[in-house]
């Protein structure tokens, strides 16, 4: 924990403590440590109070969060979160972008579930389009597959940096070892392994490539045995559950009321899941459960994590099944995006059937190419919210049109963002050492919190 | 034949949402609109208020909100400014005098029942004489499964729309944010300070006249403006 910040708001302590002498150069005051009770002086009532600002840069604090703690001892009196350190304008960007490149910016809001920023996104320019009913199955099956092995990958970033901050290095590398099966995949679908912009408002931007299905089916009896090694490790650990359970309590009232979703309000006992309640991109045919706890502490949310990774990889085995060849992009060319590309033979992504149908063959193809890639479609002036169940909880996405071929405005409802204002009513009133247990059971994401 | 720019007027609408008038394919008003289109004058129309029959679930709604309002001594017309249904979800545009007493019955009436309040965000129409800020809240109700949309609309020079924090703790973060991007001031919150920019920040960066800045980037010797210099499409 970083001293440098320790302010002393006793008067007489800062007397005890600051001596001071006369230069020439004027009076010089030297602060210096001392034994508790000569710095604290035994204080009446509540003059013994310490402020410690935790973070922004701080290893335990799941990225540039403040925490700024009020001390009584080592119980924390009052704790405030301070945010706003990654902020990077995203909302205000894509009103200068087409509807397109806009999904370019979102994948970059909470950059460890990129695939559920951008379905979250397309799913609004969709309604907002008049077209979810047009997206294809094949593209509806993808990115139910992207998202699930992106809930696994979030996850294990959960548990990984979780397990970091509690002492638990193992975790933390199984932790991002295991997430490296799941970047692999989405580098082998979208060539990047995060930020991929690999959705696309209309369907996805890529198809799987020709033996794609088939090494994400071989990835997961690998997956599926290392997910069962990290919990393992950690399930019945009792250091563990003496850092976890009974901490960090929040219960279902206090989630309502400041409007808690994801693992948190499932610990309460309550089975809200978006994919189960409002089904989106064909949920209501996958077969899963809604993974509950009734603790409502920090152990009960690290449980969920665990299950529903393993509720995820049947998700992802049913999709592999349900996967039939055909086209990943709305049929409705003024809207769908042109080109699948390949690689051509000088590594360049590119697309020579492509170019040789637009450029020699079709006229209409080369008018909506260049109308596409230039000026982008239009979308009807008016507004709509998509929400997807995201591994924080629940996502949305308020789209505004004005009618033209710029989003007028978008915003994120980020879960991370919402959740992380419970941190004072989980920490207040608890030891130093569990606002860093709850914390990490909120699994805040600074760029989505930030956005 | 209609006047050019304005829009013909679907049967059963009174009065048309119209935000703002597009001129031209580029926007650009110096000349440097090359398209053949530079002529062109497009109003920008929103989705015009509902009747009644809303269909669906909406009319079960606003029955109760309308007979939960007339319980509480305000009538529905009072509270509710219009409703608009578009691509199967409802808002209701609420004066900002009964905000509180409009998303209190939200909450507790057993038929409506929005236990969660997916927080507010803001939205600027310069175009809208005398309701150029908004303030959009979502509702999620988990008892019923239904999502409602409130929206607030106040002019620019008197942005003041009363807190919901006490009915919503949830919004705390929210109304902040709101009133750093779009400086809509929320009377009643606990501590309305800055969420995203810092402290001492001069303007609110979301709002339409604030410009998106940003630095010319030269390539080879050629020079592209930052984005929201550029000529682009409107």
């Amino acid at each position: 924990m970083s001293t440098d910040n320790v302010t002393f708001t006793s008067a007489e302590s800062q007397e005890s403590v600051a001596g001071s002498y006369d230069t020439t150069e004027g009076r010089v005051y030297t602060v210096s440590g001392g034994d508790w009770d000569t710095v604290a002086g035994a204080p009446e009532g509540e003059q013994d109070r310490i402020v410690v600002n935790m973070g922004p840069q701080h290893p335990s604090t799941h990225g540039v969060l403040r925490l700024i703690l009020e001390l009584d001892g080592e119980t924390v009196t009052e704790a405030r979160a301070g945010i706003g350190y990654l902020h990077t304008g995203i909302e205000k960007n894509m009103e200068f972008r087409s509807w397109v490149q806009g999904v370019t910016f979102v994948t970059r809001m909470d950059y460890l579930t990129p695939m559920f920023n951008e379905t979250a996104y397309c799913l609004a320019v969709e309604k907002a389009l008049d077209i979810t009913d047009q997206i294809p199955e094949r593209a509806n099956v993808i990115r139910v597959m992207m998202m699930e092995l992106n809930r696994i990958s979030s996850h294990l970033v959960a548990l990984a940096t979780g397990g970091m901050e509690l002492g638990a290095l193992t975790a933390m590398e199984f932790g991002f070892r295991e997430r490296e099966l799941v970047l692999d995949i989405f580098e082998m679908v979208s060539g990047l392994r995060m930020n991929s912009a690999s959705g696309r408002p209309g369907g996805v931007a890529q198809d799987l490539p020709d033996d794609g299905a088939q090494k994400i089916r071989d990835t997961i009896p690998l997956l599926r045995k290392r997910l069962k090694d990290t919990a393992d490790l950690l399930v019945d650990n009792a250091i563990w559950m003496g850092r976890t359970v009974d901490v960090g309590y929040l219960d279902l009232a206090g989630c309502m009321a400041l409007g808690i979703t994801g693992p948190i309000l499932r610990s309460t006992g309550l089975p809200h899941d978006l994919r189960k309640s409002q089904p989106y991109c064909g949920y209501e045919d996958y077969e899963f459960d809604v993974i509950t706890k009734n603790t409502a502490d920090v152990y009960g949310r690290f449980l969920i994590r665990i299950e529903e990774m393993e509720q995820s990889l049947r998700i992802v085995e049913q999709a592999l099944d349900k996967l039939k060849p055909g086209p990943v992009m709305v049929e409705d060319k003024k809207i769908a995006w042109p080109a699948q590309l390949s690689i051509g033979s000088d590594g360049q992504g590119n697309s020579p059937e492509h170019i040789r149908e637009i450029m020699s063959e079709s006229m209409e193809g080369l008018i909506h190419h260049f109308k596409l890639v230039t000026e982008g479609f239009r979308v009807p002036a008016g507004q709509v919210y998509a929400a997807v169940e995201s591994p924080k909880g629940e996502l949305g996405c308020h789209i505004v049109s004005s009618g033209g071929t710029r989003p007028y405005r978008v915003h994120f409802r980020d879960p991370s963002f919402t959740n992380l204002q419970a941190t004072a009513a989980m920490c207040e009133g608890s030891m130093i050492s569990d606002v860093i247990a709850a914390v990490a059971s909120i699994d805040p994401v600074m760029g989505g919190v930030d956005r | 034949m209609t006047e050019p720019g304005t829009p013909a007027v679907p049967q059963g609408v009174e009065e048309l949402e119209i935000i703002g008038v597009r001129h031209g394919a580029f926007g650009t008003t110096n000349g440097g609109d090359t398209s053949g289109f530079g002529g062109l004058v497009d109003p920008i129309v929103m989705p015009a208020p509902a009747t009644r029959p809303f269909g669906g679930w909406f009319d079960e709604v606003s029955d109760e909100l309308e007979l939960a309002l007339e319980a509480n001594g305000l009538p529905a017309t009072q509270a509710i400014e219009k409703v608009v249904i578009y691509r199967d979800e409802i808002t209701y545009h609420v004066r900002r005098e009964h905000l509180v007493a409009f998303v209190t019955l939200l909450r507790d009436e057993p038929g409506l029942r929005f236990e969660m309040c997916l927080g507010v965000s803001g939205a600027h129409y310069p175009g809208e004489a005398g309701r150029e800020m908004h303030a959009v809240y979502h509702f999620l109700s988990i008892t019923h499964n239904r999502r409602v949309r409130v929206e607030v609309s106040v002019p620019d020079g008197d942005a003041v729309i009363p807190s919901i924090v006490a009915v919503y703790p949830t919004c705390d973060w929210h109304e902040r944010e709101t009133w750093d991007f779009f400086g809509i001031e929320f009377t009643g919150h606990p501590a309305l300070t800055r969420m995203m920019m810092p402290d001492d920040w001069v303007g609110h960066p979301q709002r339409k006249d604030y410009p998106l800045g940003g630095i010319p980037v030269e390539y080879k010797g050629g020079t592209i403006p930052p984005p929201d210099q550029r000529r682009s499409y409107n």
